[in-house]
């Protein structure tokens, strides 16, 4: 599915908790020893593997419209889930009874779970081995807690960042903050005791301008990402800007909601009177912050072992990257320059853990080198469908209720390695548009054909920028349009676009994850005009 | 914790609203007990079960309110939910449009319950998926399939002496069938409240002929065409369409409902005359909850008649600033078509396309309802009223609106996802683009 998928599904939503309930974690020492009557109960009923995820997930979820709050949602949610194989199938059963003997219970019930289906099952499970890790201990790399910051603080920001907007003539403000903490307790019967600590925030807001007049309205989003940090993400460094052309300000590592809610207002009011583009062939100078979904669902998607075997055909679809073009070992994703890879260790994405659901440590490795496809995204029990010897470690279940699967980990355009600014590359496009910020996305069920639209839009004109365009979206095929990347700006310009809703799987479960590059350019893409008159 | 029957819901609730020390206190108690099971690559990939009770309780003191959730019934935890949604209310922010605890109020019964839905049993879900795997997998056809069920009670309760009850029961089955050779691919769905209704064998054999008959499509140019959506196609464009029928952003000059110079739509026609859509909560068909998740009393409305612009949405906070009735969205809708089945409607197209469903649907702007998305599971050429060949896919850009403007002809209304659609013939469909997907 899609990226921004923001329906948010009800079961993320536990129990409610007072907004001023103290942040805490709970000692490992006490999951150590429920985790193993788990691992105990399985093996006894015939388990020849079992794992089992301790979790308490908080969210906190804040709602403003210019000077108003509207909501604020504060939850927790706290269970486990246990996974087991017992006659080479999988059994999967979970409980919020967090208790010995809840968890005895349930670990008996994936058992005979597991016993049952294998009645049905054709291919017994094959899991590629892990290491044994003992216990371990990692925590997102954040510097400040959001949970901890006052609420008021938050709101305070919200509002101002309206106040903002409202002060430059934007009509409403819509402005949401959310933050997501996972607190994950693994083990298993591979001999790993594995404590996490994992933290995400999203600031998004939409500004909306109105002439009544014409009757037109325009809506620009906020440029900022979802990223896995802390509170530090809301400070707006100097150092982590980047100003672009007509005002633009993009930014890095932290952002300044503020800034962006004032220039949101003047743009979408600019937005207004804009020029429709004139459809045609252009070349686009894409910006990270918008580039970033379509590599989430020409690249990210397509590459989902599950798919590309048919586990995802009658939700998501299948993938037109078949094992075929990838065992010929020449099949032609994109142009020589691109360089695609996953990474799960990349600081302050939101994909970023020391080890995946299933107890994988997490890593690094290419999907596709030099234009050509030379790897998936693949699991334990799909490793050695790849002949791989190990897992890639991009594990994930939604929460302890869900079981794991394979989901995708942050996926990212490596930067070109010659010294390259945005600014260089507009200078070098005759007849291009640069789009930026996330917009309107669709792709088919196989992963060629694809529509984008973005937040904002300019035409470049002989190496200038020359004005805002309205009406503008792209369609192309992944691979005519990865074969097309002519030119990709240095490592100084790369920045993290990121998908915090991402849904797959039935019952569908939901991921975060996040998408690097730095400004790229594509030539000779088809656009589209978007205009009707109703 | 089994479904409460109204009593057992009352009584409870009047032990919660009995501990509230606040100004006002609404409580919510619901209830669902469902279960699911998964098919790819002709075996059973997932199965599982689920039962959630949550006890939701608000509190206010003025204009401030706080919500809390539990799932335990005991005196104990009755009290303690009580008590934290009132300390959660004094901390909260005021807000302005909190509209407090609604009068009692009258509601109609609707036939929203089967016990039969009720009663699936893991067994009886492995049944489904085994009547739709063995008639694939005999014509080696590959299937995926999902079939979802769920049922229970929602209850609502205030401090004010409002009460609300109702039972639910619903199932939901979809399956892809796709040819051994990759080419070929079909769809189906069914969802009921009562579970008698769904035959998975006879439904997945549309979906295993929609894939053969679909193998090796030819690729047509994109452009106009006159279209026949099938209910599943048509539903998912009419339903982006209804879920933007509110009052609050048609005022504010943010809606497709907005006019040039100020002011909304409503009363003006905006589509062809023989478009009807109406909502009804006691359809024996297409039934709901009568009443809406602000205690507002659910009743037949109708959103679009003869082509106007009927009804628009109003939350109760929006209702009483522009002092209107609020009139909360529903949950499903009926649009009436005619009496013409599908295959009459294939007879009567000269030439056209033939779409079983759109997918991937996203909005391109929502000031004119632009939509973009493709078709997907069986796309066909007519010519002179008889199914010609299978084509490739299309990437669409098209408005509900524009298109109810381009109706030829309705057909006999199917129930899909819970709403009443009928086939329609649209003429000057907008396809932009080819997709090799299959």
């Amino acid at each position: 599915m899609g990226a921004g998928a923001l329906m948010l599904p009800t079961y993320l939503f536990g129990k409610s908790v007072p907004l001023d309930t103290p942040y805490s974690v709970i000692d490992p020492k006490l999951h150590k020893q429920l985790a193993d009557v788990a691992l105990n109960t399985a093996k006894s009923r015939g388990a020849s593997y079992a794992d089992v995820r301790i979790g308490r997930y908080l969210n906190q979820y804040l709602f403003t419209r210019e000077d108003k709050v509207q909501n604020t949602v504060n939850t927790e949610s706290y269970g486990v889930g246990i996974r087991v194989i017992a006659n080479g199938t999988w059994g999967f059963a979970a409980t919020d009874q967090v208790t010995p003997d809840g968890i005895r219970k349930a670990a008996e019930q994936a058992v005979a779970i597991a016993k049952a289906n294998g009645k049905l099952q054709q291919e017994p499970v094959k899991l590629v081995p892990v290491q044994s890790y003992g216990e371990q201990n990692w925590r997102t790399p954040i510097e400040k807690n959001a949970f901890e910051v006052p609420l008021s603080e938050k709101v305070d920001l919200l509002l101002s960042a309206n106040a903002a907007a409202q002060e430059q003539g934007a009509n409403f403000v819509n402005n949401a903050l959310f933050l997501v903490n996972e607190q994950k307790y693994f083990a298993s019967t591979d001999g790993s005791y594995i404590n996490q600590d994992i933290h995400r925030i999203w600031p998004t807001f939409t500004v909306t301008a109105v002439d009544p007049a014409s009757g037109k309205f325009k809506q620009r989003a906020a440029l900022s990402a979802p990223m896995g940090m802390g509170w530090e993400y809301m400070s707006g460094r100097a150092q982590d800007k980047t100003q672009g052309p007509a005002g633009l300000i993009f930014y890095g590592n932290t952002y300044d909601i503020k800034e962006d809610a004032t220039a949101a207002a003047r743009q979408a009011k600019e937005m207004i009177a804009a020029k429709s583009v004139k459809p045609g062939k252009y070349d686009l100078v894409l910006d990270p912050n918008h580039l970033g979904l379509t590599i989430h669902e020409s690249v990210g998607h397509p590459l989902e072992l599950d798919r590309v075997l048919g586990y995802e055909a009658n939700y998501a679809g299948t993938s037109f990257a078949t094992l075929d073009k990838w065992k010929a070992k020449n099949f032609n994703y994109g142009s020589k320059l691109v360089n695609l890879f996953a990474d799960k260790t990349q600081d302050h994405s939101l994909g970023q853990v020391g080890w995946d659901d299933e107890g994988v440590k997490t890593k690094r490795w290419d999907l596709v080198r030099e234009g050509t496809l030379v790897d998936y995204q693949a699991i334990r029990d799909q490793a050695h469908i790849l002949n791989h010897d190990e897992s890639h470690g991009c594990c994930y279940a939604d929460s302890w209720s869900s079981v794991q699967f394979q989901r995708m980990p942050n996926v990212s355009l490596a930067p070109g390695t010659e010294k390259y600014s945005m600014q260089d590359m507009i200078k070098d496009v005759q007849d291009g548009i640069f789009i930026i910020g996330r917009g309107s996305y669709s792709i088919d069920q196989q992963r060629y054909n694809f529509q984008f639209g973005g937040t904002l839009f300019y035409e470049i004109k002989n190496g200038e920028v020359t004005g805002m365009l309205n009406d503008v979206a792209y369609q192309s095929n992944t691979q005519e349009f990865w074969n097309s990347c002519a030119k990709i700006c240095d490592e100084s310009d790369y920045r993290l676009f990121g998908s915090f809703f991402d849904g797959k799987g039935q019952p569908s479960q939901i991921s975060a994850v996040s998408h690097g590059s730095s400004t790229t350019r594509f030539n000779g893409v088809n656009v589209i005009n978007t205009a009707r008159n109703i | 914790m089994a479904i409460l029957s109204k009593e057992e819901a009352r009584s409870l609730m009047e032990k919660v609203i009995s501990l509230s020390k606040a100004d006002e206190c609404v409580v919510n108690l619901n209830s669902v007990e469902g279960g699911n099971i998964r098919y790819a690559r002709n075996s059973v990939s997932t199965s599982g079960s689920e039962e959630n009770t949550t006890l939701v309780v608000n509190s206010s003191f003025g204009k401030k309110s706080g919500t809390s959730t539990i799932n335990e019934f005991d005196a104990a935890s009755l009290e303690k939910v009580v008590r934290r949604s009132e300390e959660l209310a004094k901390l909260a922010p005021e807000n302005p449009e909190f509209m407090g605890a609604l009068e009692p109020q009258q509601y109609q019964e609707s036939k929203t319950y089967f016990k039969s839905t009720d009663d699936i049993s893991p067994d009886q879900r492995a049944q489904f998926a085994a009547d739709s795997i063995m008639p694939a997998s005999a014509k080696d056809i590959t299937a995926a399939g999902f079939l979802e069920d769920n049922a229970g009670f929602s209850s609502m309760m205030n401090s004010k002496g409002l009460f609300a009850y109702s039972q639910f029961s619903d199932v939901d089955f979809t399956v892809t069938m796709r040819t051994a050779d990759g080419t070929g691919s079909g769809w189906v769905r069914r969802d009921f409240n009562d579970v008698k209704k769904l035959n998975t064998g006879e439904a997945s054999q549309i979906a295993i002929d929609k894939a053969l008959r679909s193998r090796n499509p030819k690729a047509i140019e994109p452009g106009k065409y006159t279209v026949i959506l099938e209910p599943a196609a048509a539903a998912d464009l009419i339903n982006n369409m209804m879920n933007s029928m509110g009052a609050r952003n048609a005022d504010e000059g943010r809606s497709f409902l907005s006019k040039k110079g100020g002011g909304t739509k409503l009363g003006e026609k905006l589509v062809d005359e023989r478009v009807k859509i109406y909502s009804d909560p006691l359809h024996p068909e297409v039934p709901f909850s009568t009443w809406s998740s602000e205690g507002t009393p659910m009743k037949k409305t109708a959103w679009i008649e003869n082509g106007v612009v009927k009804n628009m949405y109003y939350d109760r906070y929006w209702a009483s600033k522009q002092g209107k009735e609020a009139l909360p969205s529903p949950s499903r809708f009926v649009m009436e078509g005619g009496n013409a089945s599908l295959d009459e409607m294939i007879k009567n197209t000269r030439r056209g396309v033939l779409v079983t469903r759109l997918w991937y649907i996203r909005a391109v702007d929502p000031q004119t309802l632009l939509y973009t998305g493709l078709t997907r599971d069986g796309t066909f050429y007519i010519e002179n009223g008889k199914i010609m060949y299978p084509v490739k896919n299309f990437r669409f850009n098209e408005s509900p609106i524009i298109m109810l403007n381009n109706l030829e002809a309705l057909g006999k209304p199917q129930r899909v996802e819970g709403n009443l659609v009928p086939p329609m013939k649209i003429r000057d469909f907008t396809f932009t683009s080819l997709s090799d997907a299959v």
